[in-house]
């Protein structure tokens, strides 16, 4: 059995609500030993759940973000039972501390002190604010890794914007291309958006370039990662179409700039869609041969490219009416084992079922003591030798404080109690 | 020039189109030297997508392919012959890092996948980055970013109530795709420099998508915890907030608003008035959706009196989340990222000069830097040739006679 890639990394994790705590998510993953720092006294929105005890009427509006506690019950510790921190605080550890208070801040000197990387996703300026900058954190560990992760950067007209990872994507153009085409009020721009997918993959690649440098030459760094521009390049096409042909490319909704068809298209049975892609003519011609050559794909104007973007709307009618009589599932094997590019569209329900991520062993089931026993989904890359593994469920606040303050902290068991007297170390929020 | 991360280690790249080349291009911007490897006919594919100048194609105007492969080398090999796959292998023996995006079976086929490549140099990394992995009842299917994200992503939920499924802007699930592949591919150099473990990494689109933190990742637990399947549906709003896309005097601003910043709404809006107001008052009031329409009413009559540069800075004073919604040519000109330099001009020799995104983070100590614009088709197939294997013009010749190299 070799050490996974990452163990004997130690992280201290500031990180809130998605981006931050995804890119810390795969460190874990991989062997660091990421401890979250959290405060009995201050409840980040949107990270443990939206509040830390939400009220009958919060339960009662039903927003699907707000009320994904286990079993839909916050139960007495709901901040440990909420779905979109337990999607990714598995191999992690929690430990509290009020860093707003010198006692506080004397805590995470001492961790520090003990650590490889510091990561932070507040707004810019905050972590100065509590006496955490680089300048300071470097004094503590002169070879100390730093991320710190505002959305728009350290420097410029929107450095103290507030926005989250939507609002962003409105800046950075990807709001203004995505939506159905009729919509001009822009009313149904979809609210799952790109930048949290992206700063997490883009944040742990700047921090594991710092750490491979920090190998080679034992120097550390700060890293400015604005997840504005990190996920800028992923509108690369757009922008270089912008300056090589002034175009303006408002929202095509499902439609492709350079494929037809491409859609997604109803099946047999309410909210069932597969999508069908067919990038050039020859696919063309395989899309036909699967469909068994009926006379309305024989027609010279849907042979090309060009002449197939032309009759877009045409196309996407006849193709409705051979994907109504299917299930998604059939309709996507047909034209797969016709060379044809398409797939269902799954919902959560059906990618929970689905064959081939329970065949590569994408779900792994845990036991997490306040929130009951589930398959949780897993990781994001197999490696051959070092396979990750599920050695922890999800953390609960405090969890590990006893291990933080006593084993690698150094704090008396006197100390400790006094520390819990302040209002350091606990378990529940005030 | 400072030192760069990735500066001593050495990459194969036998990628093309969109997520492999984006994995490679992130790790030379980083530093590592990345030789890509591409067919003698006609190169990486990609260099035949748009955008083109003018809308002509030319296999080396590509905006796509200019963005992609920035900082890259370009060698041509032609793989399906004995020859090329010898002087492969002999180049793998001395690199750090492959990474590969063939359909799963091909490297197989040209005995070049990992089994074939460990005995020649058992610290490699090779990273494999394929449409559903390299195992799995879904392997040889094909996909393009609609497929893996109507599979894997969250497009099941997105869109409005009653209408079909709705994506996102194209491609997206490819590059986020290859920045985690390029993610996963330190993870193995890490796990090679700590522990001596050299491995394969195998990186499924699919899978990048079914775990990503917004949304899949999220769903698939929230799922089991409520048993909660929603489709398509307009996001429920929460009481009377505000939260999407509102049109304003000159455009479209993007406002959320969370239970906590009522009062910095207020502020914004400059209506104090509001917190006295039995409909507004308490929370249990902000939560009844009855009193949704009455406030909207108030909101939409202020943003039509507003333009977007005001709302954003209202918006920035009060501390919420408001932004301008820009088109990808107002993301060129805005003032924050023309200030920040997040646009570099490149010039390329044959494409010519175009703004593309510059570094993806910004590292005190080694910055990514852009160092060469991308390459042309086999631009640098002797000099590399030369210096790793020592070939000599007469075996270069009789390479290019024979097709294996352009």
């Amino acid at each position: 059995m070799f050490p996974l890639p990452l163990e004997g990394i130690r992280v201290v994790d500031f990180t809130n609500v998605y981006a931050g705590p995804y890119a810390t998510m795969m460190l874990a993953d991989y062997g660091a030993e990421v401890i979250r720092v959290e405060s009995l006294h201050y409840f980040p929105s949107a990270t443990r759940g939206y509040t830390p005890r939400p009220s009958p009427a919060l339960m009662a509006t039903g927003a699907r973000v707000v009320v994904a506690y286990a079993d839909r019950t916050p139960g007495a510790r709901p901040w440990n039972r909420h779905a979109m921190f337990n999607c990714h605080a598995r191999n992690k550890l929690s430990m509290t501390v009020d860093i707003r208070r010198p006692e506080g801040l004397d805590v995470v000197r001492r961790l520090i002190e003990r650590s490889d990387i510091v990561v932070d996703n507040f707004s810019a300026d905050v972590m100065q604010r509590m006496g955490l900058s680089y300048d300071v954190l470097r004094r503590w560990k002169p070879d100390i890794i730093v991320m710190t992760m505002p959305a728009f950067g350290l420097s410029g007209p929107y450095k103290t914007t507030q926005a989250f990872g939507i609002g962003v994507e409105g800046l950075c153009g990807f709001t203004a291309v995505r939506g159905y085409e009729d919509d001009v009020e822009r009313q149904h721009v979809p609210a799952v958006v790109h930048m949290d997918a992206a700063s997490g993959p883009g944040a742990v690649l700047a921090l594991l370039a710092a750490l491979y440098y920090r190998e080679r030459t034992g120097q550390g760094q700060f890293i400015e990662f604005a997840q504005a521009e990190n996920m800028l390049p992923h509108l690369g096409e757009f922008f270089l179409d912008a300056q090589m042909n002034q175009r303006h490319t408002g929202p095509l909704g499902n439609h492709h700039p350079r494929m037809a068809p491409h859609n997604v298209y109803p099946c047999r049975g309410a909210g069932q869609w597969v999508t069908i892609a067919v990038s050039d003519d020859a696919e063309w011609q395989r899309l036909c041969a699967a469909l068994d050559h009926p006379a309305w794909a024989m027609q010279e104007h849907f042979l090309t490219t060009a002449g197939r973007l032309h009759h877009q709307d045409e196309l996407d009618a006849c193709l409705a009416a051979w994907t109504r009589q299917r299930t998604p599932m059939e309709a996507a094997q047909h034209l797969q084992a016709h060379y044809v590019t398409s797939g269902p569209v799954l919902s959560a329900a059906d990618a929970y079922e689905d064959p081939h991520l329970r065949a590569r062993g994408f779900f792994h089931r845990m036991t997490h003591a306040d929130a009951g026993t589930h398959d949780y989904p897993g990781f994001l890359w197999h490696m051959s030798h070092t396979p990750a593994a599920m050695r922890r469920p999800p953390c609960c606040l405090g969890e590990h404080n006893s291990y933080v303050y006593g084993e690698l902290l150094g704090y008396t068991p006197e100390e400790i109690i006094h520390l819990q007297t302040l209002g350091h170390i606990g378990d529940t929020y005030v | 020039m400072p030192p760069q991360a990735l500066d001593d280690l050495l990459v194969l790249d036998l990628t093309h189109y969109i997520a492999g080349p984006y994995c490679t291009k992130l790790l030379a911007d980083y530093g590592a030297r990345v030789i890509k490897i591409e067919r003698p006919d006609g190169g990486d594919p990609c260099r035949r997508l748009g955008p083109f100048p003018d809308d002509i194609p030319h296999p080396e105007r590509s905006g796509l392919f200019l963005h992609l492969n920035t900082n890259k080398e370009s060698v041509t090999l032609n793989l399906k012959s004995f020859r090329g796959r010898q002087l492969l292998l002999r180049l793998v023996a001395k690199a750090h890092i492959v990474v590969e995006n063939f359909h799963p079976r091909v490297l197989f086929s040209l005995g070049l996948d990992y089994p074939f490549l460990r005995p020649v140099n058992t610290r490699l990394i090779m990273t494999s980055i394929s449409n559903f992995g390299q195992t799995g009842p879904y392997r040889d299917w094909r996909a393009q970013d609609l497929t893996l994200y109507g599979m894997g992503g969250e497009m099941y939920t997105s869109g409005a109530t009653g209408r079909e499924p709705l994506k996102q802007a194209h491609n997206l699930t490819l590059y986020q795709g290859g920045a985690v592949a390029a993610a996963a591919t330190m993870t193995g150099v890490l796990g090679m420099r700590r522990h001596q473990v050299g491995q394969h990494i195998d990186v499924s689109l699919f899978e990048t998508q079914a775990g990503s933190i917004d949304r899949r990742l999220t769903s698939l637990l929230a799922y089991q915890y409520t048993g909660d399947n929603p489709g398509p549906g307009d996001a429920l709003p929460v009481g009377i907030l505000p939260s999407g896309i509102f049109a304003c005097k000159d455009g479209y601003v993007d406002i959320r608003c969370t239970m906590p910043w009522w009062p910095r709404l207020v502020a914004m809006l400059d209506m104090p008035e509001l917190l006295d107001d039995p409909r507004f008052r308490t929370e249990e009031a902000r939560l009844n959706a009855e009193n949704r329409a009455p406030f909207l009413r108030l909101f939409y009559a202020w943003l039509q009196r507003h333009t977007r540069d005001e709302i954003v800075r209202k918006a920035q004073q009060v501390r919420l989340p408001g932004t301008a919604v820009n088109t990808p040519a107002q993301v060129l000109n805005d003032a924050h990222f023309v200030e920040r330099g997040a646009f570099v001009s490149v010039t390329h020799p044959v494409a010519g000069t175009w703004r593309l995104p510059g570094a993806p983070a910004r590292s005190s100590v080694t910055p990514c830097q852009l160092r060469r614009p991308a390459p042309l088709l086999g631009q640098d197939t002797e000099r590399v040739l030369r210096e790793f294997l020592h070939l000599d013009d007469a075996t270069l010749r009789e390479l290019r006679q024979d097709g294996v190299i352009l």
